[in-house]
């Protein structure tokens, strides 16, 4: 008479809500391939840039243009009023004023806080100086550009944007469903019956694992097809490795969601614990930039775990077995969440 | 007899913060023998419901002793009782993205024995509404899938908190069944209602709530003969009205109690045809004229006006003010 099986029974009706919810599919797989795709479009590898350069209308501004021309460096030279000038950078249409002196000397106008300026003022005086004044190098020096794939923002990109959709994934998968069946009182009358909390709990965190692996192919199918990044490890130590995140995040979900008894409580509560590591972590640009004092607080953070054990799976061809801090962090957090999920509980 | 359900000196104290606690049962008893239908009844905020979900095991008693099926919460024999007691609770949420099918296997699964997922859904008779999703379906039928999933491990004892509330007349008919039919093999029923006719058909005893205690326990019956009569005569007089006391008609012969409420007379009969002429005579004599007569059978609702001087119904209406 045991044909059904209370843990298969919760799994599949952990499976049937989700994917019978148009939200949660387009939060789960489709918007972490949106967010790649606009992000990687927006740092893709851009052809040179151009530097905007205004020269002050004079006598000698358009010989100055000319010569500016003929630089290996390509400007865009416009030649404006004093006014004109001033308006433009102040807007950001150029990058620098170049004002011509007399006696053949100039002036740079620019504001040293823009990077795009420093930028300039270093190219247009280098130009200036070889093609008007006639300067050469003292040492030779060769050029070796790198835009092949493996050193590129992207792929920087893509394991922490895989990270971070881990911890979302986690978080929201579990923390959020629970509390939301809490505040619906469907957990009340689960309770009710002689469920077993531990088969309730892991058709949460099963489930959880079973989404993660088309959000991580996705994920990574869009950065390959489209930006060209390749898992250099293998699909199977990158899934083993996604799938040890999964687990770690989805215990730290079950706590973060232990106690709260309103919606507005468990975004709050998500938020408050997802900001630090979407900023420390090494999403979107390297924790190395934090101050040194930093660091082993960072370092402590689930998701710069596994953003690094991501990346080296990814860029580096690593093994998940080369993963052992990572993993024993990453367990660390899973398990005491788990723990005391489970002892601070509250159903109703 | 042996007894399904057993509990005395239950107290329930509600701490709320910065607010002067509320103590939702004073020191309840209350027996329920195996195979019976049980009703408790009493307004809202009397302690029903704080009293069903303690013998359900989902809320702790404050003090007091409380024993289900022969065993009591502990921890060590809750899924022994969860195992033999179905329940629908007053406001039974279920997920909406689930199909009735899927959510009656779904209870089923928890349980080692108990009735398949499609004979409890021809029970409530949502044979048609099988696969169709939760979220689509009616009050009354949710209500009635609530029932399903408390029948879904075929239990020893089946606790219903309000579960006729909101539905229409055939489905509140169809729910009887039910529980007629529960009783018929010798299964336990607990309910709670507010609808005094349900409780005078279905229930074999009856305990009226009030204030966190049991003001009342017997067969509806025997409730009904505790008023002295089996018989009601309701009047109005046409002028005056309320002016004379109604102690003025206790000593007319056959009436065993006289009240006066809202807007007319109540009088609590043995005989009818011996106290209406005898009032009739006394009101000529009195040249007081009758606004209208009624006269019908006592029901429990007297019973409970009697014991508590309120209405259920207007207990109602007060909570919703």
């Amino acid at each position: 008479m045991t044909r059904y099986n209370p843990l298969k029974e919760l799994f599949l009706y952990r499976m049937r809500t989700f994917y019978r919810e148009p939200e949660a599919m387009f939060w789960t797989y489709g918007f972490p391939i949106l967010l790649t795709l606009a992000l990687g479009l927006a740092f893709r590898s851009k052809p040179v840039e151009v530097i905007a350069v205004d020269i002050v209308a004079s006598e000698t501004a358009e010989s100055i243009k000319a010569k500016l021309s003929e630089s290996e460096t390509v400007f865009d030279i416009q030649i404006n009023e004093p006014d004109a000038c001033a308006d433009r950078l102040r807007y950001g249409k150029t990058s620098i004023i170049v004002k011509p002196g007399d006696d053949g000397t100039v002036e740079y106008q620019f504001d040293p806080t823009r990077p795009e300026s420093t930028l300039a003022r270093a190219k247009i005086d280098d130009a200036f100086q070889r093609a008007v004044g006639g300067r050469t190098d003292p040492i030779a020096v060769t050029d070796n550009e790198i835009t092949k794939p493996g050193a590129r923002y992207i792929d920087f990109l893509v394991p922490g944007l895989l990270g971070m959709n881990l911890m979302g994934g986690g978080l929201w998968g579990c923390g959020f469903v629970l509390t939301d069946m809490r505040v619906k009182k469907l957990l009340k009358r689960l309770i009710a019956t002689p469920m077993s909390k531990t088969d309730f709990l892991l058709s949460l965190i099963g489930g959880r694992l079973v989404f993660t692996i088309p959000e991580m192919i996705a994920l990574l199918g869009a950065g390959w097809m489209v930006f060209s990044v390749s898992v250099e490890g293998g699909l199977l130590n990158i899934i083993a490795m996604a799938l040890i995140g999964a687990l770690s995040f989805a215990g730290i979900g079950l706590l973060v969601a232990s106690r709260a008894e309103k919606i507005e409580t468990i975004s709050g509560l998500m938020n408050l614990v997802m900001l630090p590591m979407w900023l420390c972590s090494g999403v979107f640009f390297s924790y190395e930039r934090f101050p040194d004092v930093l660091m082993p607080f960072i370092k402590a953070l689930p998701l710069t775990q596994l953003n690094d054990a991501l990346r080296s799976i990814i860029l580096e061809g690593a093994t998940v077995f080369d993963q052992g801090i990572p993993i024993l962090i990453l367990a660390a957090w899973g398990v005491v969440s788990f723990v005391l999920a489970i002892r601070w509980f509250r159903w109703t | 007899m042996a007894l399904a359900v057993s509990c005395r000196d239950l107290y329930k104290r509600y701490d709320a913060k910065k607010k002067k606690p509320v103590d939702a049962l004073n020191g309840l008893n209350l027996e329920i023998e195996v195979g019976e239908c049980f009703g408790l009844l009493g307004p809202n905020g009397a302690g029903k419901t704080t009293t069903v979900e303690i013998l359900e095991g989902m809320l702790k008693e404050t003090s007091g002793y409380v024993e289900v099926l022969g065993r009591q919460w502990n921890g060590k024999d809750d899924d022994a009782i969860r195992q033999r007691l179905g329940i629908s609770l007053q406001e039974t949420r279920l997920n909406e993205k689930l199909t009735v099918r899927e959510t009656a296997t779904l209870f089923r699964s928890f349980y080692r024995e108990g009735r398949e997922p499609d004979e409890v859904i021809a029970m409530v008779a949502l044979e048609e509404k099988a696969d169709a999703w939760v979220g689509k379906l009616s009050g009354g039928q949710k209500q009635r899938l609530a029932v399903a999933c408390a029948l879904a491990g075929d239990p020893e004892l089946l606790c219903l908190d309000e579960p006729t509330t909101g539905l229409d007349p055939q489905s509140r008919r169809e729910l009887w069944d039910i529980i007629r039919e529960q009783k018929s093999r010798s299964r336990t029923t607990l309910l709670t209602t507010h609808y005094m006719d349900e409780a005078q058909r279905l229930c074999d005893r009856v305990a009226v709530v009030d204030h966190g205690k049991v003001i009342a326990l017997g067969s509806p019956s025997e409730l009904i003969h505790q008023l002295g009569g089996e018989h009601i005569i309701e009047f109005a007089l046409a002028e005056s009205n309320g002016q004379t006391s109604a102690d003025a008609f206790t000593s007319l012969p056959a009436v065993s109690t006289a009240r006066f409420e809202n807007d007319g007379y109540c009088l609590t009969v043995t005989e009818p045809h011996v106290a209406l002429p005898a009032l009739i005579n006394k009101l000529e004599s009195d040249q007081l004229s009758l606004a209208r007569i009624t006269t019908r059978h006592v029901s429990l609702e007297d019973v409970f006006v009697t014991l508590t001087g309120r209405h259920l119904a207007a207990e109602e209406l007060d909570d919703t003010l």
